[in-house]
């Protein structure tokens, strides 16, 4: 119900000021449906490009450390803790992307992936990454931008 | 020229992922028991496997022949250490206790309980330090800690683990099992999502072991050093983004009895060797 409203203000927000003042949603208030997150995190459009290397880095995404990816070749080791990601683009819609890689538990309960958009709820998060969330919301968007370039 | 034919061959093996779960451990002709069935405890695994059995051949081979064995080095100066006289007692180990092979078959039983308390191999060195030598407490993964324990626990190579887990052991057992089952850090995840879930998996450059403690203090190539159990907690827990339990604090101490468990049957190996 709170998180509803939230979508709603926000929604509001967005009618009344324009698309340029789109806010960020917070963490807190994304709202999952079926572990889909149907509304953009930013309002702006993600870069493929840049998504790209956030799911390679080591420090942000990491994604190749449990993903084989079919598109990143020319990085040496590919993980097999999950599923290849090679058209998980023709697999997936936007929204259900979205909530994946916000937060995989609501669409996979108790899966190893980790929610990259949360920054609350952490047991002993070290302190540098206390009430933080891994990726911010437009590495988010970009990373989600890729993955729906990733076709069969 | 030698060093650059095996980085390709180590990243070879690597990408080949197992580098053979039916290899066997042989050192010395003696060979050792790295995979067996599970102890009645474990729910969600049948085989039990020694983290060599996860390693590339390269690292396999330095462990099966004590001359390339790089962590011998280490227990030549525990010897050394053995003989040292040190604190205000006057007295050097090798004092009191006639030879070190005395020690056979301590590793095996370790933790164990005594008058209420879960000790390590290190609480039991460390009792000798100070009350007996008088001498000021050995750092717990300290360099002359982690070779004298390394020293300690090679006696029993070849025998295999058999932890007491119940009785007066069973809470301390129930606590590092809650443990070894909790998510933590940022990256949210427990012991088990990696070395109970996944293990035979890569995860990016690594290959996923059943995070095994038979070994133990070992050898790692990545700092050419002899590592402890709670080093190696440690540095997991930091990987996952969360605040690590205190070396040699009562977390750690439960979290060590419940893995030696988990690797009951399994050949003690110290001292291994791990990438
Ligand atoms: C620690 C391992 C791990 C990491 C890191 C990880 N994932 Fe996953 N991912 C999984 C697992 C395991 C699954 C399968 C679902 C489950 O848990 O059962 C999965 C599922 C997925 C799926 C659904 C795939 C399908 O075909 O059904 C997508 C998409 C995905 N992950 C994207 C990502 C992205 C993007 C990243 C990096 C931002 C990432 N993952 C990081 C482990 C991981
Ligand atoms: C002053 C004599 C003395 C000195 C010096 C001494 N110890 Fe001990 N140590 C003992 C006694 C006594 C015990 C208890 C034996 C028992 O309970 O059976 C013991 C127990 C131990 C144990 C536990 C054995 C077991 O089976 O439970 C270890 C390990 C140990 N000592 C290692 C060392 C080391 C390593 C040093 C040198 C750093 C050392 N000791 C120095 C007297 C000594
Ligand atoms: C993200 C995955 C991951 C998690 C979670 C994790 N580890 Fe590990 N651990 C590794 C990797 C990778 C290695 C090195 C390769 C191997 O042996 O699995 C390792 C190695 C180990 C080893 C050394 C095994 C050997 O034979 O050398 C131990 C012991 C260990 N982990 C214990 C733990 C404990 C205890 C926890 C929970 C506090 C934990 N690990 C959580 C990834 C993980």
């Amino acid at each position: 119900m709170k998180l509803k409203g939230a979508i709603a203000f926000a929604t509001a927000t967005v009618a009344f000021t324009g698309f340029a003042a789109f806010a960020e949603t917070k963490p807190m208030d994304v709202s999952f449906e079926d572990g889909m997150v149907a509304v953009s995190l930013t309002g702006q459009a993600g870069d493929p490009v840049e998504g790209r290397k956030v799911f390679m880095n080591r420090k942000l995404g990491n994604c190749l450390a449990c993903h084989q990816n079919a598109d990143m070749m020319e990085q040496p080791f590919h993980g097999e803790v999950g599923p290849a990601l090679d058209g998980v683009g023709d697999r997936w819609e936007e929204a259900d992307l979205r909530g994946i890689v916000s937060n995989a538990k609501n669409m996979f309960p108790d899966s190893i992936m980790p929610a990259f958009y949360i920054d609350s709820g952490y047991e002993r998060p070290l302190e540098k990454f206390d009430g933080k969330s891994i990726l911010s919301a437009q590495q988010v968007e970009d990373v989600v931008a890729y993955l729906l370039t990733l076709k069969e | 020229m030698k060093r650059a034919l095996l980085t390709t061959a180590c990243i070879l093996a690597a990408t080949a992922a197992s580098a053979g779960e039916d290899s066997t451990l042989s050192i010395e002709g003696e060979d050792y028991i790295t995979q067996t069935a599970a102890p009645e405890h474990m729910e969600y695994v049948d085989t039990i496997y020694s983290g060599w059995t996860f390693r590339t051949d390269e690292t396999q081979a330095l462990q099966m022949d004590d001359f390339d064995n790089p962590a011998f080095v280490f227990l030549d100066q525990a010897i050394d250490q053995w003989d040292t006289v040190e604190g205000s007692e006057g007295k050097s180990c090798s004092s009191c206790h006639e030879d070190v092979a005395d020690f056979a078959g301590l590793k095996t039983s370790l933790p164990r309980v005594e008058n209420g308390e879960l000790v390590t191999l290190t609480n039991l060195v460390n009792e000798c330090v100070t009350e007996r030598m008088g001498s000021k407490e050995w750092k717990y993964s300290g360099a002359k800690m982690s070779g004298m324990t390394a020293l300690i626990a090679h006696q029993s190579r070849g025998m295999t683990m058999n932890v007491k887990i119940d009785g007066d052991a069973a809470p301390f057992w129930e606590q590092g099992k809650e443990l070894y089952y909790q998510r933590v850090g940022q990256l949210d995840m427990a012991c088990s999502n990696c070395h109970e879930d996944n293990y035979g998996n890569m995860i990016r450059a690594d290959h996923l072991s059943q995070g095994q403690i038979n070994g133990f203090p070992l050898y790692r190539l990545k700092n050419a050093k002899i590592n402890t159990t709670h080093g190696r907690f440690k540095g997991c827990m930091s990987n996952i983004r969360a605040v690590p339990f205190k070396e040699g604090g009562p977390e750690f101490k439960a979290l060590e009895l419940y893995i030696a468990s988990r690797g009951q049957g399994l050949s003690v190996e110290t001292p291994a060797v791990r990438n």
